[in-house]
């Protein structure tokens, strides 16, 4: 644990300032591909500060499940943020931080969705229901794209796994890896293909639909958290590629890596129309065999 | 250099499993031209001490027919039968895509075991030979039309190519353009066959062909 002070401010001004800017460069890039001026890039730092000053509304059917859910969810969010390597190493690790870092993103899923079925709407349950359907895809092979990176590093650290460091020793499984886990990526943050953020139409929606019944702060504790879950996951994919560098140099070759995975977000949504909910799976299917053969690539 | 040759055949794996779970007839088509091209480069960066004009000839007749003609055939085959774009196939796109991946598994375990001559090859060329060809053969018995059997047919055939890589300096020149020539006369013969087929019996279903009477 030899962090130093300003390199923890780093990771933990990152972690809590820049999500929201994340999702307001998907936004201005998929409005420069539609040829429109677009919302404000600070657009969700005014929405959340508008929903902050709102007072909630709760149905009488509601338990403290409804209430738990969005903060255990930012709170999982933020709890992985800080596992995960952001600007520079992760102030948190330990061996096997990884697969917790796996439990975590489940556990805020679970909270998720278990407040969404405490809602007693019909909609919120169909929701919940898909989402959790599409995560067990997507959790294998989130898990076989890490078992690849442990067996080619030799470590079961997330610092270590996403260091960089590979090119070299395990190019093409890097490739594999990066393919798999962007796919990931775009389901666990309920992108298109899988997911459109931007509809509002019940009979299509996943992930939004299961916090309709939020306002006020809870709706934007849940805001807050997508976006500090998009912030590492696409921290993630820039790790896995960018060797580390100490100093403002990598920071900022970390944020513009941050921002070009924005673009390529913004990229996909703009070329891509949803997927059918039958064909959901096969996407996720072609990342589970992605990196399933990466496992094999490092196990050789 | 070995880098690229990785990453190639790496592409190659990968094209052969978006090959199992495409639907669309003509997409497979163009998974299958970026297959040729990957392979037609490969040799270079395989044997980076050969540059020789063989293997520049090899490389241009093998991206001329895999990547360019034989594709340009088939895309026109689909256009004059005028087939429905859908590829119809007998194992659903999801199993097929696990059965990839269990194919891929096998042959890591079988290209382990396998006597092969000495040689400076990679480590990741035999494994993927044999799991490409298997994909081929997998693709062509879960597939119901004729045309999406020819693809198949083909993938096979990458695979047999990318095996022959490995004794390419023993091989003799003529066997690697026979082998080419010999695609190409199967893939000429079929779009013909399978344009016939429609004409007579409105579909290329193979199903149908097995009801057959004199």
């Amino acid at each position: 644990m030899n962090l130093t002070l300003t390199a923890l401010c780093a990771h933990l001004s990152a972690l809590l300032v820049l999500p929201p800017l994340l999702l307001g460069i998907i936004a201005k890039t998929k409005a420069a591909f539609g040829g429109r001026k677009g919302p404000p890039l600070l657009q969700l730092y005014y929405d959340l500060f508008k929903l902050l000053g709102k007072g909630a509304v709760y149905s009488r059917t509601t338990t403290w499940m409804f209430r738990l859910g969005p903060v255990l969810s930012l709170a999982t969010a933020l709890l992985a943020g800080l596992l995960a390597p952001l600007v520079g190493a992760a102030p948190l690790s330990f061996p096997g931080d990884a697969v917790f870092f796996a439990y975590l993103l489940g556990l805020g899923r679970f909270v998720t969705a278990a407040a969404a079925l405490d809602a007693g709407s019909s909609f919120e349950g169909m929701g919940a229901s898909r989402e959790v359907a599409f995560a067990s895809f997507a959790e294998p092979a989130l898990i076989l794209a890490v078992a690849a990176l442990a067996g080619a590093t030799g470590s079961l650290s997330l610092g270590a796994m996403f260091s960089g460091a590979l090119w070299r020793s395990f190019g093409a499984g890097i490739v594999l890896v990066g393919g798999a886990l962007f796919l990931v990526m775009l389901a666990e943050n309920s992108r298109i293909p899988v997911d459109d953020p931007a509809t509002h139409l019940e009979l299509t929606m996943i992930h939004e639909v299961m916090v309709l019944d939020h306002g006020g702060p809870d709706l934007a504790f849940i805001l807050y958290g997508a976006s500090v879950r998009l912030l590492v996951w696409s921290s993630l994919l820039v790790r896995l590629a960018l060797p580390d560098a100490p100093g403002p140099y990598g920071w900022a070759a970390w944020g513009a890596g941050v921002a070009v995975v924005g673009v390529l977000i913004g990229a996909v949504e703009s070329s891509m129309a949803r997927a059918r909910l039958v064909h959901v799976p096969q996407f996720l299917v072609v990342a589970i065999c992605a990196a399933a053969f990466a496992v094999m690539l490092s196990l050789r | 250099m070995d880098q690229i040759s990785q990453l190639l055949l790496v592409a190659t794996v990968f094209l052969g499993f978006a090959l199992l779970g495409s639907s669309s007839m003509s997409g497979c088509v163009n998974l299958l031209a970026l297959q040729g091209y990957c392979l037609s480069v490969l040799p270079f960066f395989l044997h980076h001490e050969e540059h020789s004009a063989r293997a520049v000839l090899l490389a241009a007749g093998m991206a001329f027919l895999k990547g360019w003609l034989v594709p340009r055939i088939l895309l026109h085959a689909i256009r004059e039968v005028r087939i429905a774009r859908e590829v119809e196939p007998l194992v659903g796109y999801v199993p097929s895509l696990l059965i990839g991946v269990v194919i891929v598994g096998l042959s890591v375990v079988l290209g382990q075991r396998l006597p092969l001559p000495p040689g400076n090859h990679s480590g990741l060329l035999v494994p993927i030979s044999l799991a490409t060809m298997m994909m081929g053969l997998f693709l062509t018995v879960s597939r119901l039309k004729a045309l999406t059997q020819v693809i198949g047919y083909l993938v096979f055939e990458n695979g047999i190519y990318l095996f022959g890589l490995l004794v390419f300096r023993e091989t003799p020149w003529l066997l690697e353009m026979g082998i080419l020539l010999d695609v190409f006369a199967a893939v000429f013969i079929l779009g013909i066959v399978i344009q016939h087929i429609s004409r007579q019996f409105d579909s290329i279903h193979t199903d149908k062909l097995t009801q057959l009477k004199e």
